[in-house]
């Protein structure tokens, strides 16, 4: 894939937008990759949690957006504790969620959830998926 | 002595065992866990967005119940519900401007300002009980079931929430022992099992599972205990879908650790409601001789 680097995107609203939301500083991370190896979700990811982490350095809001990396993230935090630089990356992955929820999207369409399925599962896990993957 | 209970949606409904036998343990072990008044929603997940402080009302809420009652402490059984009232509670005490916001904005609610200690029970039977005092209560040791914990993430995570060691917790197991149980070590004890991902990824939860449960099997686990109702619901119902995938696979029972807390302080075995549990967990218990009638 062929990237472009630009000081458009790099000096862009988006780093800022992100860096406000979660209140980490990207440019601390150092690619070490340390997330990526713990994060159990990562089988299913587009891109690693470290490359989201990259391109969110550099501005790439689009790359981000492409990906299915934030969607997939369960919130569970092992990467979060792990971080040898002291990065929440759990909290950069929500400001990039909410990004996009913000705008009114929602990443799970709640009618289109068997109603059986509704029925079985538990309110836990209903009202944190909706809070996490919808506006 | 009484304690004040947050129990949550889910342990009203789906996790009735989880309820159930953790008061009734509770009661035998002495403390009468006292529901608090006219509770709310925790939010479930906590929020981790910066801005976001509407989010915090809710947790914050439940916590102005508690300090209403005259109570400087709560606990939780849904590991959920621990995890967000506490992260919410150190919110408030550590950032001033923040408190300042929500209590302002919750201005028909009295001031709240982070004076409720918020525990999961597992921290009560630890600290306040005593692993020793429960070992001398327990009427019907859980002998040669091998039981192998299992923290989930939010129990643990992030640490300064965490009720033990973030990487290496010992609190389930040490409970276990202490009502008998053989207790198995294995190596996904803390690893997420795809949480909230269950509504919209429901087969990348399904992979997840089989990853902890194969792990716990491999160290010849008869069951696994665990604390939270969205680990319960992905570790137990889902192994319906994976019994009839894998013909090598015929089901692990799934346990909330209050249930064979019951089941070891020799409460009837009703309160433990075993008919909620998808893998029903009853011929397991006869096979071990745990099952009075």
């Amino acid at each position: 894939m062929r990237t472009e680097i630009s000081t458009e995107t790099l000096y862009s609203d988006f780093v800022k937008k992100v860096e406000d939301i979660s209140e980490q500083t990207l440019s601390s991370c150092y690619q070490c990759g340390k997330c990526s190896a713990g994060c159990p979700m990562s089988f299913a990811m587009d891109l690693l949690p470290n490359q989201i982490i990259r391109l969110a350095q550099l501005g790439l809001e689009d790359d981000i957006a492409k990906a299915n990396t934030i969607w997939i993230c369960a919130s569970c935090i092992t990467c979060s504790v792990r971080c040898p630089k002291g990065i929440d990356l759990a909290r950069v992955m929500e400001a990039l969620r909410l990004i996009t929820s913000r705008k009114n999207i929602d990443n799970v369409q709640i009618p289109q959830i068997p109603k059986e399925t509704i029925a079985q599962l538990p309110q836990v896990a209903m009202v944190g998926g909706f809070r996490k993957l919808t506006a | 002595m009484k304690l004040s209970y947050y129990p949550g949606c889910t342990l009203k409904t789906k996790a009735k065992n989880a309820e159930d036998s953790a008061i009734a343990s509770m009661e035998v072990l002495g403390i009468e866990l006292a529901e608090i008044p006219r509770w709310n929603c925790c939010g479930t997940v906590y929020s981790f967005a910066g801005d976001e402080e509407v989010h915090q009302l809710a947790p914050i809420r439940n916590l102005i119940r508690v300090q209403e009652t005259g109570s400087h402490k709560v606990v939780a059984i849904c590991s959920f519900c621990f995890n967000t009232l506490k992260r919410a509670n150190l919110l408030v005490k550590n950032n001033p401007a923040k408190m300042y916001t929500i209590n302002t904005f919750m201005e028909e609610e009295p001031d709240y300002e982070g004076e409720v200690e918020v525990v999961h029970l597992l921290e009560v039977l630890r600290d306040d009980i005593g692993w020793e005092s429960i070992s001398e209560k327990v009427q019907l040791p859980l002998k040669g079931l091998k039981v192998a914990p299992y923290y989930g993430c939010t129990l643990l995570r992030p640490q300064d929430i965490a009720i033990d060691d973030v990487e290496r917790p010992t609190i389930m197991g040490d409970l276990l022992k202490a009502l008998g149980a053989d207790v198995i070590d294995f190596p996904y004890n803390t690893e997420c099992c795809g949480s909230y991902q269950v509504i919209s990824n429901p087969d990348y939860v399904s992979q997840r599972v089989w990853d902890i449960l194969s792990s716990a099997l491999r160290k010849k686990a008869d069951a696994i205990a665990l604390s939270c109702p969205l680990c319960d619901f992905n570790l137990d119902h889902t192994q319906k879908e994976i019994i009839q995938k894998r013909s090598d696979f015929k089901g692990i029972p799934i346990f909330y650790f209050t249930q064979l807390l019951a089941l070891a302080l020799g409460l009837d075995p009703e309160v433990c409601r075993f008919e909620l549990n998808h893998i029903d967990p009853r011929p397991l218990l006869e096979s071990k001789e745990l099952l009075r009638h």
